[in-house]
């Protein structure tokens, strides 16, 4: 399978099962229409007639290369990946977001988790519950010698202190266990201060810092209760955060929706203020919602990325270090074959834990009981659903089986999947439409700084 | 080539040798995690 497309003025063909990046010309990229694997050594006449626009030499020398590329199997390759389904089956847990604090400071319009408290009322985990999560995660973790810890919410720094006491506990069981332990957190910045970056900065690995951009279009959804918007309290911690945080990994991140379609200008404003991780990402939501994005905004909105891929490139060519999370791609060294079947394996190697110390698939399926999975307290945890969320791989899923994107997005969001088309294997189509955009810029980015 | 410029190493395949060791970051496939493909992971090999 190949995925032909044209942006920015290049001619791009991506091989899916090799891998394989190509820069064509128009002849080249012409021609591929007509060309299916198994291809006779001579070019036939056919082709010459089919492309009379270019000269008879031109085509022959094109079909040579073409020939080429497909006897070293970097074009038009088979896909061998399918039977290693068999042998991934079920993993060790080795990833787990807790959810320290059902519960927020801010008010923010489009929140999928009701405000903080995913609809279950409001309330912070104990330290007892989060140290039998992690006690759970040690567990399951077979040999996995990295384990992640993702602290999250609602809003974390609602219950900083717990968050300190697990991060000494999980950290006095490295040594004995062999585990490694990498923590995360992500957090709208109100209640940052020297005492907590200081802590965020030494001990955990990325952090996830929410703003959505300029400041009428943060202001506009993440409000407080009194609906003053966060902008001009978080803008001036956040970057004490960064200025302080050296080399180690953060990102800010923002969400847009149908009323920023021009969310590159909330890129560039972010960059313009210092941060050079950024990230922005729809609001990806039951169609119902005033904010959320549609069918009828992906026009626009491919422009957009397209628009926003023309920037990146420009600050790339000055040699900026500024860098938007969705471009980010690695044709070379990035993860094996295994991890590109069923990329995030929710509910599998990834589970997040509540305050109450309830088990789900991820953060996104909190409160969804069908989908409880188990308890920290009893260390009860449903090995038919995890079977079920560990089989979910690209060729679990029909539209994914023969999409271009399947090794590059791995059959998406499985809570997406579930929340808005039904079942974790079906794709949920606007997020696919948009990923598919946003590789196609990715990999043009890619092939302009490879001139 | 005149024609057809190689932009990438292909290496999916020989990726398989490395067999899955599971140790990479897990790569929240949702929006609100900020971390939308795997091909933007590290390999911890």
């Amino acid at each position: 399978m190949i995925h032909k497309f044209t942006q920015n003025g290049y001619y791009i063909v991506l091989d899916v099962n090799s891998g394989a990046v190509f820069e064509l010309d128009r002849c080249a990229y012409e021609m591929l229409d007509y060309i299916k694997p198994g291809i006779a050594d001579e070019c036939p006449q056919e082709l010459y007639n089919l492309l009379r626009d270019f000269p008879e030499e031109t085509v022959k020398e094109t079909y040579g290369e073409i020939k080429e590329l497909i006897d070293r199997r970097i074009l038009f390759s088979t896909d061998d990946y399918e039977p290693f389904v068999e042998s991934l089956g079920t993993a060790p847990v080795k990833s787990m977001c807790l959810n320290i604090a059902h519960n927020c400071n801010l008010r923010c319009g489009y929140c999928f988790a009701s405000q903080g408290d995913f609809g279950h009322g409001k309330k912070l985990m104990s330290y007892e519950v989060g140290k039998k999560a992690i006690d759970f995660l040690v567990a399951s973790s077979a040999g996995r010698k990295n384990l992640e810890v993702d602290f999250f919410g609602g809003e974390p720094l609602m219950n900083f202190d717990t968050v300190k006491r697990l991060v000494a506990y999980a950290r006095s069981l490295e040594k004995e266990h062999n585990k490694n332990f990498r923590f995360t957190i992500t957090t709208n910045g109100l209640l940052l201060d020297k005492d907590k970056i200081d802590f965020i900065n030494k001990e955990m690995s990325n952090v996830v810092l929410s703003i959505d951009g300029r400041q009428e279009i943060n202001d506009r959804y993440r409000i407080n209760a009194q609906g003053a918007g966060c902008y001009e309290t978080i803008v001036p911690k956040f970057k004490q955060l960064v200025e302080e945080r050296g080399d180690k990994e953060y990102y800010v991140r923002g969400t847009y929706t149908r009323h920023n379609t021009d969310f590159s200008k909330d890129v560039e404003h972010l960059f313009s203020l210092g941060f050079d991780q950024v990230s922005i990402e729809p609001a990806v939501t039951d169609e119902d919602y005033e904010y959320s994005i549609t069918e009828k905004e992906l026009p626009a909105i491919f422009e957009e990325y397209e628009h926003l891929a023309k920037i990146m490139l420009e600050h790339k060519r000055k040699g900026d270090k500024l860098n938007f999370f969705h471009f980010m791609l690695d044709l070379d060294q990035g993860p094996c074959v295994y991890k590109r079947l069923r990329g995030c394996s929710c509910g599998n190697e990834y589970i997040a834990v509540t305050p109450e110390g309830d088990i789900y698939p991820c953060h996104q399926f909190v409160g969804i009981d069908e989908k409880k999975m188990g308890s920290v307290l009893d260390g009860s945890f449903n090995q038919e659903l995890k079977e079920d969320f560990a089989t979910a791989t690209v060729y679990s899923k029909e539209e994914c089986k023969n999409c271009w994107a399947k090794f590059y997005c791995s059959g998406g969001c499985n809570a997406n999947n579930y929340l808005y088309e039904g079942s974790i294997r079906k794709p949920h189509k606007i997020s696919c439409e948009i990923e598919r955009k946003r590789l196609e810029c990715a990999i043009m980015i890619k092939v302009a700084l490879d001139e | 080539m005149k024609h057809i410029k190689v932009v990438n190493k292909a290496n999916l395949k020989e990726t398989a040798h490395k067999g899955g060791c599971g140790e990479c970051q897990a790569s929240c496939q949702s929006a609100c995690k900020t971390s939308c493909t795997v091909a933007n992971q590290k390999c911890e090999k």
